[in-house]
């Protein structure tokens, strides 16, 4: 613990803490470009400039610079401000002042610093340097003259995101960031770069020219792309949600976010649901809620009814759907839409046991089934980094992809995980953490999930303080699903056989719904997609951003997001749907309000309750450990168009003809 | 201004190149080349390799040889390396060409010792045989291009063309150079003063005189 003082102030540094980081535990600002705490250190900015003693008589870089015993710094001394003043000058020089048609108005560090340590005027009356205009794909927008250099982004692409596309070409003058022969940025997570840029050289393409920061208000929320449960910020203005950005939290996305969860949003604002409907003489006909009420309880279901959760459902909305289907005297409740039948007697023997931060501590991975780029970047992010930093050993069963790191396939038959080769099992025994991670694709493999629990105890992956066995989720409501009890032993083919009279479908679109051709299908969700096209009443009802719910992601971390917008024209929150529904049908769920709803709902699952990691214990069920000797599919066949919002979103679409369809945008943006 | 780089054609390059692979002596020099690192650094030998295919290139076309793309991403690939990360190198370093060039590649030095000593007759020498800076000759012999100091100031001003530094340059002696190597010959290389050899002063010595035949203890004069 090295003691250093800075401006007078003595403090204790952990080892190997750089300048910059005493100065920042010791309460000073130090302004910064290139230097980002979750990035390798680039020192190339050079606007940290500090003086040290003992140390040359100039001023020194202190992002790059490690403390050490006794050190004088000072961050507030004459040559601290002319050393700040002149890089900003010389930043300037080649910098345009477009700052009124730039995006990054408002935000933009180099605007703030420049205010805050520049001079305040230029003695450069020469010609600007100008930069060509570059092309890295749909969702990155370039100005590259207004680039400064600090290769945030480079390093972001390489170190996080793992996709070596974006470099610095040329030298010195004629430097430019580019991506490889101007191609689209091959990354699920080019967004963030956007973050990154601490001027307006990167910003987002969809959002351009959209809005300015200080006219938007600022909703915390916990987005629901994925089973990560993202946190996220929503930007509004007015009843429009504009954009999407990530909030920082360590033990979850850090602080970044997936182009999916970014940029969605144009999604919410088209194809939706803003009317009740009601199916007459076999087309859809706008109605009244009272209509669409009436002709429910026309059906006169009793107590066959059944309830089926969308992949964007949130708590209480299940919970509200749940008590309906409960005072109606039904219990046929299912969440797993596309078929899945897993057991869910132990909810620990489906859940992300080591935790999503942990991840990046294991020494030897296991991936069965599961394509984590697609179904969880951030959580790929975080092997990524066990494997780039800490040299982790990955080993794969499943379709083979790229998966940014270097993995070693073993296959895609699921019965490899009884069958894994001696090396295999020699490393996970051999290893202190080892993780296994099981996806939708495996679990949908009869025999997979019970062989995984019995390789779990195999190779002695549970142990004190240390829980490798994890299934990673791909739907933002599974693990609060199953935490309501939508889980039937057979999953939704016991739905099917019950041939349920009346079924509600909460934002449910993958079902098979030519299945169940005598039940009478209400729709209750927000957009107008393959649900609401097999339907016989749709009840429009709130997306994610317009509406207080709790979420439970992958690893059991219980979340709350807040609403940032109302619902369009008629909808409604979902819960308040149920409660009126209740009244039309002539039963009392028990609760008048979104607060009752919610005090409902923790007294009946007092985990949800608590914001935090839900303790589920860790119980083995007895399964079959056998799988059936066949290819484990791939759960997710285009990661822009997972759900009902992307679906309807012009930028998800764009993004997935590009990047994943490979259709050529390059020149006609130009 | 920093344009996009100017590379030529993709879909022609890739028709062109897409096949490039070292010949049989070429892959034993680059294995030489690589096995110079230690394992898993492999990627250090991306500078020799780019070097050596753009030799290669230059023997298939006759020239001083380029990088075409799928060149960069054929040594990127045989270095397990990103095509980006080559791609930066290729394009940091000026030896390696982007573009095609000619078969002699008049390389001028313009920088501060080679223009007081008439780096512009050099320049003026090769304007006049119809060489633009940047572009190359329309019978494909000759690319010219003014570069930064080539270290050779003592020898000023001077121009590197291909592997050979000629130097000591003036108007005439540059026309004959390119001369002889338009009409196929190889000019000697190296100071084209009849009466130096390399760097050494030129008519003599002008200081340290007593050191020239023997040790001479000069520290008595201070």
């Amino acid at each position: 613990m090295p003691k250093v003082t800075v401006d007078g102030v003595e403090l204790d540094v952990p080892q190997g803490a750089t300048v910059l980081q005493a100065c920042e535990l010791a309460g000073k600002e130090i302004p910064r470009f290139c230097y980002h705490e979750r990035l390798s250190i680039a020192g190339n900015c050079r606007m940290c400039l500090v003086e040290v003693a003992p140390g040359p008589p100039k001023p020194q870089a202190s992002c790059a610079l490690p403390t050490a015993e006794g050190q004088v710094i000072k961050t507030d001394s004459p040559m601290v401000k002319k050393a700040r003043e002149g890089v900003m000058e010389f930043l300037l020089i080649n910098h345009p002042l477009d700052c009124p048609i730039c995006d990054q108005g408002g935000e933009c560090d180099l605007q703030d610093q420049s205010v805050a340590y520049g001079r305040g005027a230029t003695r450069y009356d020469e010609n600007k340097r100008a930069v060509t205009e570059k092309y890295m794909g749909p969702i990155v927008k370039t100005v590259m003259t207004r680039c400064i250099q600090c290769t945030r982004c480079v390093r972001f692409a390489e170190e996080v995101a793992g996709v070596e596309d974006v470099g610095a070409i040329y030298r010195g003058e004629n430097m430019q960031i580019t991506s490889y022969l101007e191609r689209a940025v091959g990354s699920e997570l080019s967004g963030n770069i956007v973050d990154l840029c601490p001027v307006g050289a990167l910003t987002s393409k969809p959002y351009a020219f959209e809005a300015r920061p200080w006219e938007l208000t600022k909703t915390l929320g916990i987005d629901m792309m994925d089973a990560v449960g993202t946190n996220v910020r929503i930007d509004a203005r007015g009843r429009q949600v504009l954009r999407v950005l990530p909030r920082v939290n360590d033990d979850v996305n850090e602080e970044w976010a997936n182009d999916k969860t970014r940029h969605h949003v144009d999604g919410l604002v088209r194809r939706r649901l803003d009317q009740p409907y009601v199916r007459v003489n076999g087309t859809l006909q706008p109605a009244s809620w009272a209509e669409a009420f009436a002709a429910i309880k026309a059906v006169g279901a009793g107590s066959s009814v059944a309830a089926i959760a969308g992949d964007l459902a949130d708590c209480e909305t299940m919970f509200a759907a749940k008590s309906l289907v409960n005072a109606l005297g039904g219990a046929l409740l299912e969440g797993r839409q596309t078929g899945l039948d897993y057991d869910v007697t132990s909810l620990s023997a489906v859940n992300f046991n080591t935790g999503i931060a942990e991840a990046e501590n294991a020494d030897v991975i296991l991936l069965v089934g599961t394509n984590l780029r697609w179904e969880a970047p951030l959580i790929n992010t975080r092997i990524r980094k066990a494997v780039w930093k800490k040299g982790a050993k990955v080993f794969a069963i499943g379709p083979e992809t790229d998966l940014t790191y270097k993995a070693e396939w073993l296959g895609d038959d699921a019965s490899l995980v009884t069958k894994l080769p001696t090396a295999v099992l020699d490393a996970l025994k051999g290893a202190e953490r080892p993780m296994l991670i099981f996806g939708g694709g495996a679990l949908s493999v009869p025999g997979v999930h019970g062989a995984g629990l019995a390789l779990a105890k195999s190779v002695n992956a549970v142990k004190d303080g240390w829980n490798g066995y994890n299934v990673v989720h791909f739907s933002a409501a599974r693990m609060g699903s199953l935490m309501l009890g939508y889980g039937l032993p057979g999953g939704i083919k016991d739905v099917i056989a019950a041939k349920p009279k009346l079924a509600f479908f909460l934002g449910a679109d993958e079902v098979d719904f030519a299945a169940l051709p005598d039940t009478f299908k209400v729709y209750v969700g927000h957009h107008g997609d393959k649900g609401a096209h097999a339907a016989d009443v749709i009840l429009p009802a709130a997306a994610w951003t317009e509406k207080d719910f709790t979420t439970v992601n992958t690893e059991g971390r219980v979340q709350r997001s807040e609403k940032a917008v109302f619902a369009p024209g008629d909808a409604r929150e979902d819960w308040s749907i149920f409660r009126a529904l209740a009244d039309a049908l002539g039963v009392s769920l028990g609760f008048d309000s979104f607060a009752q709803c919610r005090a409902a709902m923790i007294a009946a699952v007092p985990a949800l309750g608590v914001e935090g990691l839900a303790d589920y214990g860790w119980t083995v069920p007895k399964l079959p450990a056998k799988p059936e000797a066949r290819a484990i599919p791939s759960p997710i066949k285009d990661f822009y168009l997972t759900n009902a919002i992307c679906r309807a979103s012009p930028t998800m679409q764009r993004c997935s003809e590009e990047l994943v369809h490979g259709v050529d945008f390059a020149e006609a943006a130009e | 201004m920093a344009d996009a780089p100017n590379i030529p054609d993709e879909a022609e390059t890739r028709a062109r190149w897409g096949a490039f692979a070292w010949t049989a002596e070429n892959a034993e020099k680059a294995k030489a080349v690589i096995a110079r690192y230690p394992a898993g650094r492999q990627r250090s030998a991306v500078m020799p390799l780019l070097d050596l295919a753009q030799r290669q290139v230059g023997a298939e076309t006759q020239t001083q040889g380029w990088l075409p793309v799928p060149v960069i991403e054929y040594v990127a690939a045989a270095l397990d390396m990103p095509f980006i990360r080559a791609y930066e190198v290729a394009t940091f370093y000026t030896m390696y060409n982007l573009v095609p060039v000619g078969r002699y590649h008049v390389q001028v030095c313009g920088t501060t010792p080679c223009l007081l000593r008439g780096s512009d007759d050099v320049m003026a020498a090769c304007k006049n045989r119809g060489m633009v800076k940047g572009k190359t000759t329309p019978d494909g012999l000759f690319t010219l291009t003014e570069v930064e100091c080539m270290g050779t100031c003592t020898n000023a001003p001077m121009v590197q063309i291909n592997d050979d530094n000629y130097e000591d340059l003036d108007y005439d002696s540059t026309v004959r150079i390119l001369d002889a190597l338009a009409a196929g010959e190889l000019p000697k290389a190296g100071t084209q003063l009849a009466n130096r050899h390399t760097s050494e002063p030129d008519g003599g010595p002008t200081t340290l005189k007593e050191m020239v035949s023997s040790n001479h203890d000069y520290r008595k004069e201070w």
